[in-house]
């Protein structure tokens, strides 16, 4: 965690969009009655994902107000939980994990990858394509080293594939989420040591 | 009431007690920074850790309720060492700028630094920096020095009632601040500094003035409202440096207003220092034997009838005495401490006190607001309200202006005619065991004032607010001088003019004398041609009027008698003299009544005091509450139908010495302008 | 080793249809009213006799943590919350019981809730787990179609909502009471306890919080039994368990194992084991990123379990197993956890605000070399102000790292300062 500020350069207002509004609306009917506060970080990620990636200064008091809250309670929040972008990302927002299971199978390289290809970290490439930040651990431990980006994991990456996805997204190609090699998911490779005598109905969402 | 034993030592605390309390029971010393009685427990510094028998682990004693039994040790090793290794993390990244912080010589850090901290330091890293934050004109920032221990947070969100500093970030870099840097809009902000247990949050005004240890401190009573606020003021040689609370539970426990706190530079301008006297049309400076001689020249001759005396909202007990004794003796009916106009009895004391007291208000379980906003015009009587609203189970309603109050009410009409039919709410009263009416200033200085009075006397009865054992009925005054004037008579004798037949004579010329002592908030224009004496303070609209001024003593330069809202005398006392010639007014007043061949029978102030009591004998029971005698029905009249209006219409600027204040003048003008916008530093 | 036939989680890699139907079709739902039918008490007891343990960390039993909810609602109603903010370096278990077996945790809440009195749940997915939790809630609508939850959830009787609730970036929140303030819209920042949530919870009201497997496994423990499930593993460590196995080794994976199998057995049967063979490793870090890390002679023959791992200094944690062979620095692997715990500290309190930020500085240092020899005793001993002293078990799991580096690794620490100082090379000539 390092400081975290508003962008200087803020839009001067915003709102949801009307579709935006009937969802937050059953969001914050998820909760008794009185206690909407607890929606705040499903919309303010709301707001983030209306906003191209990141959440402006105006969308904290608008979904304060929405919630009946103090906007410096909402802004704690902003602040605290890392996943709110409080300054501009690229289209593809690389977060690269680089905590030590990712970095024992090559976080590093991978890091390389990014500054080589999109540029510093916390910078938004000029093309406005991208832009990269190494996070902590996104859970993904036994698909290291992985990065995720925008909603998508990408998993079992080395530098070569991790440039191909970096091409493609570029290039707007279609990317496949998930391992890039030939895992399904969180099994083994190259054969499966446990679950052999259960159904082998192929699965069809698995893996993501 | 669970038993336990402390360091060997057997006590028994009351049920839901922590640990730390039961070990101050015990006398065991517990150092703490985030802990403090008045704000909820956050259990964040780990200072108060101690070892409790059968726990691994050393126990935040803030936090932890007693059990029965409990075995609890405050000087082991294991105490020592967990207290040492909190100072050393607090102290790792705290800036070593004790020589240039104001904080130094009060601050909790250095002092528990002393007592459980190790010398040296093991920490070769870099310490950490943090940008300031800007919180307005009265709290200064040096937020590198904040120890994270959230005071602050927790008292403006419980205490002020404005929840608007909060810390953002987390971690190390937690930062607390308001949003986006606003100045603080709490009436009760700088109470946050007193609480910063370290120079984070310092007195802006104050900031590099003065060293604790320097400063004389003088324990009094605050005049900004009718609170009668308990304060210490500070001063140095001839100058009063600051004003801090001191704490009384029964009436400001340890909080102050802002207003309280910082009108003292108001004290050091614009001050009447010398007694003036009006030729061809301009004041020039004179001496006392001249101002005198003037007065007397002009009363020569005049009837009694045609001589009137205002007091004014700061005047003490003892110069309203004096006051009144000597236009009595001129045979002058016509005298009011009511500046504003309110239709206040005297003769009925019952019902002009704030008889449920403000230590009350925590028994109340309803409370009907009438014409008053007190979150302006008592901000200490608000947050009594507030703390009562946290504790759960209270409703408000509100009859008159609509003001953010900081909880939460129900809305019920503008004006008077809302009394007669307050809806479900007045089931409410009806139903409740602790039922209170609190009339303000707003509903009662209105020409139907008398009328609302008795309504909202009668509306106390008739919903059981008035019973053995509980008196709910409240006038909440914002003038500190209003009860003690109420109690000493100062209002219209036989036959005699109130404030308003007084300016009516004035512009008449029926009045041809008019004394003000301290009287700044009347329409001077409606003077006319009366000649006018002025006894005060401050070069205010009183001052530019008068024909002749008499320079009083403020509030910290003299010994005198308050009597707040609730009835309650109290005695400030002098922390410096007035400034050049300006002297204590009642002696002013004892000294022209000899003039004037009326000497009034008191020499020194326990003769004008014995006096004081031998008219209204609760003057000698300072901070005792001598509860209404009686609460006799008041005449009905017709209720009007304008809406009620707060008196108060800017917090800041009240009275003669607050609109000296430059501090003050910049919270008036920030309000004002008050944006969520950064203001620039 | 463990048989299929024992195994809960039989779609764990996501090879069939994640899909009701077809977890109907792995046993899913398979009596579900004839279990609740059997009563709170009977289900309490039943949890209590399988032995399980929570499987978020703690490994406190679960039929005991059910039982302290109250037993009648004092008019305050009572919560279930499910931790599914899995964010334990090393750990990806609840992820996959998330996105392929949800089915096993939606019938586990409904259980477990009506255990409880709950008629409400939410289950807390980490705010990265944004297909996951996708993938959870259409998993819950199909839930509520189908009439399994909702009003008289599955035949059963017991109205009951489950709600799917997300954070945004923050380890802490998967402390169960930083969770709660984060439910509630707050920051993520451990409360005192006492109170505690079964006491006061979610909104004030009885809660009590487990982790996604606890409440996943629930289900088939109690339509296969408690004996069962207590005849797996060993006593006071019993069943199965899910390991996350990653690092250096061979094949990286997730798998269901009995409680109790052998480290090395684990990673040899099922990871390909360790990189360059069993000799080349270095050191095993058993339980997630919070245990202390063992070197390899205690990882030649320990068993994964909470008691046998608490025995070598170590936990079971999570039973994210992280291994790190002979190539490893591991100094710097250290400090990279240490810079974690930096970035995850809430805050609120002294030790852990200030310790981790310390501490993590050190271990840079450490990593470069550039040190005193006495500040290796300097740190261990910031590292014991910090643990057991802080609101939450945090500054513990920050602490706990650090020692076991220099528990099982100072000679690697001092020589690295020595040649920062060019002594061992003096030294040699």
């Amino acid at each position: 965690m390092s400081v975290r500020r508003l962008d200087p350069n803020q839009p001067a207002s915003f709102a949801f969009t009307a579709e935006n509004v009937e969802w937050a609306k059953q969001q914050i009917a998820k909760y008794p009655e009185g206690k909407q506060a607890s929606a705040v970080i499903p919309l303010l990620w709301r707001a983030q994902e209306q906003h191209d990636g990141w959440l402006p200064e105006p969308a904290i008091r608008y979904v304060a107000d929405m919630l009946g809250m103090e906007y410096i309670r909402a802004i704690e929040v902003a602040t605290f939980y890392t996943m709110f972008n409080l300054s501009p990302v690229g289209e593809h927002y690389v977060q690269l994990c680089g905590t030590t299971p990712c970095w024992l199978r090559g976080a590093d390289e991978l890091k390389e990858v990014c500054r080589k290809h999109i540029g510093p970290e916390g910078t938004v490439s000029a093309d406005g394509k991208f832009s990269w930040l190494e996070v902590e651990c996104l859970g993904a431990c036994v698909n290291a080293p992985m990065v995720q980006i925008n909603a998508d994991f990408f998993e079992d990456l080395d530098a070569a594939s991790f440039e191909r996805v970096l091409a493609d997204l570029r290039s707007g190609k279609e990317v496949k989420p998930g391992p890039q090699n030939e895992r399904h998911a969180s099994e083994p490779a190259g054969g499966l040591t446990s679950l052999t005598n259960v159904g082998q109905e192929t699965g069809t969402g698995g893996g993501n | 009431m669970p038993k336990l034993t402390v360091d060997g030592i057997e006590v028994e605390v009351e049920n839901g007690a922590t640990v730390l309390q039961a070990c101050e029971e015990a006398g065991a010393e517990i150092p703490r920074f985030c802990y403090h009685e008045r704000l909820s427990i956050a259990g964040n510094c780990r200072m108060c850790l101690v070892e409790v028998e059968k726990s691994p682990k050393p126990i935040a004693s803030c936090a932890m309720p007693v059990a029965e039994g409990m075995v609890v040790r405050t000087k082991t090793e294991q105490v020592k060492r967990a207290r040492e290794g909190v100072m050393e993390f607090l102290l790792i990244n705290h800036p070593l700028d004790c020589p240039i912080c104001d904080q130094g010589g009060e601050c909790d850090l250095q002092d528990q630094s002393m007592a459980y901290g190790v010398d040296g330091s093991r920490f070769h890293e870099n310490k950490r920096a943090v940008e300031e934050k800007y919180m307005g004109p009265l709290v200064k920032t040096v937020m590198t020095r904040c120890i994270h221990c959230t005071r602050c947070i927790r008292f403006s969100t419980e205490v002020a009632g404005v929840p608007e500093l909060g810390a953002i970030g987390r971690g190390e870099d937690m930062e607390i601040t308001t949003y986006l840097e606003h100045a603080l809009t709490s009436e009760l902000s700088a109470n946050v500094v007193d609480l910063c247990p370290v120079g984070a949050l310092t007195f802006r005004p104050f900031a590099y003035t003065a060293r604790p240890w320097e400063l004389r401190k003088t324990e009094s009573i605050d005049v900004m409202d009718a609170v009668g606020s308990n304060i210490r003021v500070d001063a140095r040689g001839p100058e009063v440096m600051r004003i801090l609370p001191r704490n009384n539970d029964d009436v400001n426990e340890e909080w102050i207003s802002d207003k309280t706190r910082f009108v003292w530079d108001g004290l050091k301008t614009q001050r009447l220092d010398t007694p003036y006297v009006r030729e061809n049309g301009r004041l020039r400076a004179a001496s006392w034997d001249e101002a005198f001689a003037a007065i007397a020249a002009r009363l020569k001759g005049v009837d009694g009838s045609r001589v009137a005396a205002i007091a004014g909202d700061l005047a003490c007990a003892e110069s309203m005495k004096a006051l009144k004794d000597l236009y009595t003796a001129l045979g002058s009916p016509n005298i009011d401490c009511r500046q504003d106009g309110a239709k206040l009895d005297a003769s009925n004391r019952g019902a002009y006190l704030f008889n449920t007291t403000i230590a009350g208000i925590e028994e109340a379980d309803a409370i009907l607001l009438i014409g008053t906003d007190p979150r302006k015009e008592a901000a200490i009587v608000n947050a009594r309200i507030l703390k009562r609203s946290r504790m759960g189970g209270l409703k408000v309603g509100v009859v008159g202006p609509r003001h953010d109050l900081t909880y939460d009410y129900d809305y019920l009409g503008a004006g008077p005619q809302s009394l007669k039919d307050l809806g479900s709410f007045g089931d409410v009263l009806k139903n409740a065991a602790n039922p209170m009416i609190v009339v303000g200033q707003g509903a009662l200085a209105r020409a139907d004032g008398a009328a609302v009075l008795a309504a909202a006397l009668s509306l106390a009865k008739s919903v059981g607010a008035i019973r053995e054992g509980w008196n709910g009925f409240n006038v909440l005054h914002t003038a500190a001088s209003r009860v003690a004037g109420l109690d000493l008579g100062l209002v219209p004798g036989e036959g005699g003019r109130d404030v308003a037949g007084i300016l009516d004579g004035a512009s008449k010329g029926e009045i041809e004398i008019v004394h003000l002592l301290g009287a700044d908030e009347i329409d001077m224009s409606r003077l006319g041609s009366a000649f006018v004496i002025y006894q005060g303070t401050h070069g205010d609209a009183g001052a530019h009027r008068a024909d002749v001024i008499l320079p009083g003593a403020a509030y910290t330069e003299k010994n005198a008698l308050w009597v707040n809202t609730e009835g309650r005398v109290q005695a400030g006392n002098r922390a410096v003299f007035p400034p050049g010639a300006a002297r204590e007014d009642w002696a002013i007043l004892r000294a022209l009544s000899a003039v004037l061949g009326k000497t009034l029978p008191y020499n020194d102030l326990a003769a004008i005091r014995t006096a004081i009591e031998a008219e209204a004998p609760h003057f000698a029971l300072l901070d005792i509450l001598v509860p209404a005698a009686d609460m006799p029905d008041l005449k009905a009249g017709e209720l009007d139908a304008a809406p009620f209006e707060t008196p108060v219409k800017d917090f800041y600027l009240t009275n003669p010495i607050a609109r000296a204040s430059a501090v003050m003048a910049e919270c008036s003008a920030g309000r004002a302008a008050a944006t969520r916008i950064r203001a620039a530093e | 080793m463990l048989e299929d036939k024992d195994r809960i989680f039989t779609n764990l890699y996501g090879l069939q249809d994640w899909r009701l139907q077809a977890a109907r079709g792995r046993g899913d739902w398979d009596g579900t009213a004839d279990i609740i039918a059997k009563g709170r008490d009977w289900i309490l007891d039943e949890m209590k006799k399988s032995g399980l343990r929570g499987r978020g960390g703690a490994g406190f039993p679960t039929g005991l943590k059910w039982s302290f909810m109250p037993k009648e609602s004092d008019g305050r109603p009572h919560y279930l919350v499910v931790n599914a903010d899995e964010s334990e370096p090393g750990t990806c278990k609840d992820r996959d019981i998330l996105r392929h077996d949800p089915q096993k945790l939606i019938e586990g809440c409904l259980i477990a809730s009506f255990a409880m009195g709950a008629h409400a749940c939410y289950i807390y997915v980490r705010g990265e787990f944004i297909r996951e939790r996708e993938q959870l809630q259409a998993a819950v609508d199909e839930a509520y179609e189908a009439g399994l939850i909702g009003k008289n959830a599955a035949g059963s009787g017991w109205d009951f909502d489950l709600y799917v609730h997300h954070g945004a970036g923050a380890y802490i929140c998967g402390e169960e009471t930083a969770l709660l303030e984060s439910l509630e819209g707050k920051k993520g920042m451990p409360r005192l306890k006492p109170p505690f949530p079964a006491n006061v919870g979610l909104y004030g009201a009885p809660t009590t919080v487990n982790n996604v497997e606890s409440i996943a496994v629930a289900p088939t423990i109690l339509r296969r039994g408690a004996t069962w499930f207590a005849g797996l593993g060993r006593p006071n460590n019993t069943g199965t368990k899910l390991f996350c196995i990653s690092g250096h080794v061979n094949r990286q994976c997730n798998v269901e194992e009995e409680m109790g199998i052998p480290l090395r057995e684990l990673i040899e049967k099922h990871a390909g084991g360790v990189r360059g063979g069993w000799d080349n490793l270095l050191a095993v870090i058993p339980g997630g990123a919070s245990v202390p890390l063992l070197p390899k002679s205690v990882c030649d023959d320990v068993l994964m379990d909470f008691d046998s791992l608490k025995n070598v200094q170590s936990g079971l944690g999570t039973a994210a197993v992280i291994v790190m062979d002979k190539s490893t620095d591991v100094i710097k692997a250290i400090a990279r956890l240490s810079a974690f715990y930096k970035h995850e500290s809430c805050g609120q309190c002294t030790p852990c605000r200030e310790g981790t930020g310390w501490m993590w500085r050190v271990m840079e240092r450490l990593v470069a070399g550039d040190a005193e020899v006495q500040e290796i005793d300097m740190l261990l001993d910031v590292t014991k102000r910090v643990e057991g002293h802080t609101i939450c078990a945090l500054g513990d799991a920050a602490a706990w790292p650090v020692q076991g580096l220099i528990r099982h690794f100072r000679g690697t620490i001092e020589e690295r300062i020595a040649s920062k100082r060019g002594i061992a090379q003096a030294a040699a000539e």
